[in-house]
């Protein structure tokens, strides 16, 4: 197939969505990072039964965080897909990055910037 | 255990706003296995607080340290030498750490991260129900092991009350009678007899009417 995504997404392997943590994807935010995502395998497709049901209980809680602190939820997302959805995962990196894109880079890096 | 429920961070926020430097503190005991108050949720809250700061342009000092537990002289001492770096604590232990450290640590104000709810137990997973109000004066060997003190509304001592409706509450529908389970359980006891015997009046002064309590165990003291 030979897909291209974007080049600026890193890539953090685990072995399940299960587990990514709230403070993993907050961490992240407080770091720097523009925006976060987690791709976990179908609802109900999972190997370890409710890994990337917990996933998205994280993403929804790390939304939350994120509004409260002024962050912006809408930088976090939690997206399912089957190991073999190769054109999916290339069109969801390429979504992502233009949504964080529109919004702009991380105000916590800029705060970040100016402090140093 | 003492179950709590944090505290929404926007009352965090407000409280500590105008210090500068704040340490959330933590507690191992009973607030980490109700998910509310333990290490995880000291790194969580602090977090989410040094983010909030800095977004907001003000310089803020947040740090994070986790006691085995609030309520002992002997783990809140840990932090006598590094209390003084801090103009605030957040401590996420229950009602009781809370006042223990604001006592320990007179010149150093002292806010509550979570709402203390109730003792109980943990039913399932983010699921926790009330069990106990300490009274004073353990009824259980009456009552089959189930407590009409903490358990019915109306901590009613003979039997349930009008309200009991298909082994239901009144005041919820979802809500067992506790005097349903008590009937129960002392069926399947075989000892359904004793749910004629009348309990004495109930002695409340060793419960809050009496005002607030201590023990005092001269056998144990130094």
């Amino acid at each position: 197939m030979r897909l291209t995504y974007p080049t600026n997404i890193k890539i953090i392997r685990v072995p399940c969505t299960g587990k990514v943590d709230l403070l993993h994807i907050l961490k992240a935010f407080e770091k720097g990072a523009d925006g976060v995502y987690a791709v976990g395998c179908m609802e109900g497709d999972c190997h370890y039964t409710s890994g990337n049901f917990r996933a998205r209980k994280r993403i929804e809680q790390a939304k939350k965080i994120l509004d409260t602190v002024g962050v912006g939820g809408e930088r976090v997302e939690m997206f399912n897909m089957a190991s073999s959805e190769g054109p999916m995962f290339a069109e969801v990196a390429v979504n992502m990055v233009e949504r964080i894109k529109e919004l702009g880079p991380n105000p916590i890096k800029l705060q970040n910037k100016k402090a140093a | 255990m003492i179950v709590a429920d944090k505290k929404p961070i926007e009352e965090i926020i407000e409280d500590i706003k105008n210090h500068e430097k704040v340490l959330v503190l933590g507690c191992n005991e009973c607030v980490t296995v109700c998910e509310a108050g333990g290490k995880k949720e000291v790194g969580i809250l602090a977090s989410a607080l040094r983010m909030y700061f800095l977004n907001q342009g003000k310089e803020m000092k947040i740090d994070e340290k986790t006691l085995e537990r609030q309520c002992d002289h002997e783990y809140l001492e840990e932090i006598r030498n590094i209390i003084d770096q801090y103009d605030a604590v957040v401590s996420i232990a229950c009602g009781v750490g809370v006042q223990f450290m604001a006592e320990k640590y007179h010149s150093t104000p002292v806010y509550p991260g979570v709402n203390t709810c109730f003792m109980g137990a943990t039913e399932e997973r983010g699921l926790w129900t009330e069990r106990c109000q300490g009274c004073g004066q353990c009824i259980l060997s009456r009552t089959g092991g189930i407590c009409p003190v903490s358990r019915c509304a109306k901590r009613v001592m003979n039997g349930p009350c009008g309200g009991s409706s298909k082994g239901m509450c009144e005041i919820n529908k979802e809500l067992v009678c506790a005097w349903q389970l008590i009937v129960e359980r002392l069926k399947a006891l075989d000892r359904f007899e004793e749910y004629e015997d009348l309990s004495p009046i109930k002695d409340w002064s060793t419960d809050r009417a009496g005002g607030p309590r201590k023990v005092v165990r001269e056998d144990v003291q130094p």
